[in-house]
């Protein structure tokens, strides 16, 4: 029991430093990516191509001044931007990091808990997600922040409707809910003992997904909540210092989470092609998964900020329309389509 | 109609691979993908200097003569001339045993551009008949006050062993030009 904690807190501190590392370098990977997009070389002055560039933003958050409005509500003020970086951690927990390391004849699973309703857990946590936002926003006392804690949370439960319908049509499929399982039966990819990825039964869902994953990150095109030429800087108007950066660095956890659950999802996980046919211990296995695991994560980011650069911004109108009129009976007709084909093929 | 180049709007409607505007996507991302391969506009600018046009108009320089002596006499002109009010100056008589300070009986004691102010327009150059102030190619400084953009004879005059060409900007041609009857300084 005490072995099993040890492992289970060691596993959980080397996923959150994990976690703050990825997110803090995805600032610094979007700067980049956003200048190399507009032919610009973007951050190179903090270290050897820039890559001090988050520990020096981090010190600047934490030396500016921090200012609270006399009108806000203090309590609620000081508990938005704890409760989105609160939740934006908490996603990591059910998602396998790798599969199983074998170590003295122990068993290791790398993920820090296989609850068999994970992707509910998920779920239920991305959409407590929102009340950070609202919170920061309404108790802000400003009309652009509230505006946009609005439009965010309008969005975050329109979107996570037709999220959710993609998943079932998933769920149809393989029968499960643990995201541990649905990674395990993705197994093999190319090679013997193959196993097609979900993206190629589901990309219907995988699409609608990956759309909703957006919107549910609040990034381009769906970035309404904070969006600058109408709102200021939307919910987070009157954050400073590093309340600001704890809205900002929330954002960027959620995509890291995201970009992993579609990973998980859709891509096979930690499997990687031809991983029967290479001979290797079950150990390497594991380790190489992991580590393409983590590249299909940095794939996901990096689409995700290619987006940015390339699609524009909705107008709410139509980012309503998307959502209600386009993507939820999209993603019922997938679940027919699921149900259909899998009664005739079974 | 008179320039024929008024276009007719279209409104056609969308077909259905415009209307689900997924195409439309794919061919944006590919537009940005290419550009991240592209040749970088970016110049590293303290270590890498962009190539200026030799006639760029930066710095003010305050010569001296052969001797050393500096030309400037105070007449005024190029303040009257400047567009932006940016020059000022305090004319003092030269005493005797300074002749090898300064070239006429009269010199400048305060000689002061206000570099915010000014326009690097180079009109104090070409008002100028003591061939005294000319623009270099040289970038000003950046600073952090206000009061550190009043250059003042300290920056603006060249220093006798640092002598900074200005040949570029003071052609046969620009001192013909300047022998013209038209300019005032030459009525």
């Amino acid at each position: 029991m005490i072995a099993l904690l040890t492992y289970k807190g060691i596993l959980v501190l080397i996923i959150f430093t994990v976690t703050l590392a990825v997110a803090a370098y995805s600032t610094y990977a979007e700067r980049k990516v956003a200048a190399f997009l507009q032919d610009r070389i973007g951050p190179d002055r903090a270290g050897p191509f820039g890559l001090l560039q988050p520990l020096a933003d981090g010190a600047k958050f934490f030396f500016k001044e921090e200012i609270i409005p006399n009108v806000s509500n203090k309590t609620l003020f000081i508990l938005g931007p704890s409760l989105a970086m609160l939740t934006a951690l908490m996603t990591g927990v059910v998602v396998p990091w790798g599969n199983t390391l074998w170590l003295d004849g122990k068993e290791y699973v790398l993920q820090i808990t296989d609850l068999n309703v994970g992707i509910l857990y998920v779920f239920g946590v991305a959409s407590i997600g929102v009340y950070g936002i609202m919170v920061g926003g309404w108790s802000s006392n400003n009309k652009f922040s509230l505006i946009g804690a609005i439009r965010a949370s309008a969005q975050m439960i329109s979107y996570e409707i037709s999220m959710g319908l993609a998943i079932i049509a998933l769920i149809l499929m393989t029968g499960t809910l643990s995201l541990r399982e649905i990674s395990l039966q993705q197994a093999g990819g190319v090679g013997s003992d193959w196993n097609l990825w979900n993206v190629v039964y589901q990309p219907l869902g995988f699409l609608i997904f990956l759309v909703c994953a957006f919107a549910e990150c609040n990034r381009t095109p769906f970035d309404l909540p904070e969006c600058e030429t109408e709102l200021v800087g939307g919910y987070h108007t009157e954050y400073s210092s590093m309340k600001l950066g704890l809205y900002l660095f929330a954002e960027y956890i959620n995509m890291f989470i995201s970009s992993a659950v579609i990973s998980t999802l859709y891509f096979g996980g930690f499997n990687f092609p031809f991983m029967n046919d290479l001979g290797l211990s079950s150990n390497w296995i594991t380790v190489i998964g992991t580590g393409f695991f983590f590249g299909k994560i940095v794939f996901f980011i990096f689409f995700f900020m290619w987006i940015r650069w390339t699609i524009p911004r909705f107008r709410y109108d139509q980012l309503m329309n998307l959502g209600w009129k386009m993507m939820i009976p999209l993603a019922i007709f997938n679940i027919a389509l699921t149900g259909l084909v899998s009664l005739v093929f079974k | 109609m008179l320039t024929n180049r008024s276009k007719v709007v279209v409104k056609k409607e969308m077909n259905f691979w415009e209307r689900i505007y997924l195409p439309a996507i794919v061919g944006g991302t590919i537009i940005t993908i290419k550009h991240l391969f592209r040749r970088k506009a970016t110049v590293r600018f303290p270590e890498v200097k962009r190539e200026i046009s030799a006639v760029w108009r930066g710095q003010h320089v305050l010569k001296r003569d052969e001797h050393g002596a500096e030309r400037c006499t105070a007449c005024g002109l190029c303040a009257v001339a400047c567009p932006a009010e940016a020059i000022t100056m305090t004319a003092a008589e030269r005493k005797k045993g300074e002749e090898h300070l300064y070239r006429e009986e009269k010199y400048a004691t305060v000689y002061e551009i206000n570099m915010l102010r000014c326009i690097f327009c180079g009109l104090c150059e070409e008002a100028c008949p003591k061939e005294a102030i000319f623009l270099t190619d040289r970038i000003e400084s950046t600073d952090y006050s206000r009061n550190a953009f009043i250059y003042g004879k300290d920056k603006l005059v060249e220093a006798v062993d640092k002598r900074i060409d200005v040949t570029k900007r003071q052609t046969p041609a620009v001192l013909e030009f300047k022998k013209h009857k038209l300019l005032s300084h030459n009525r």
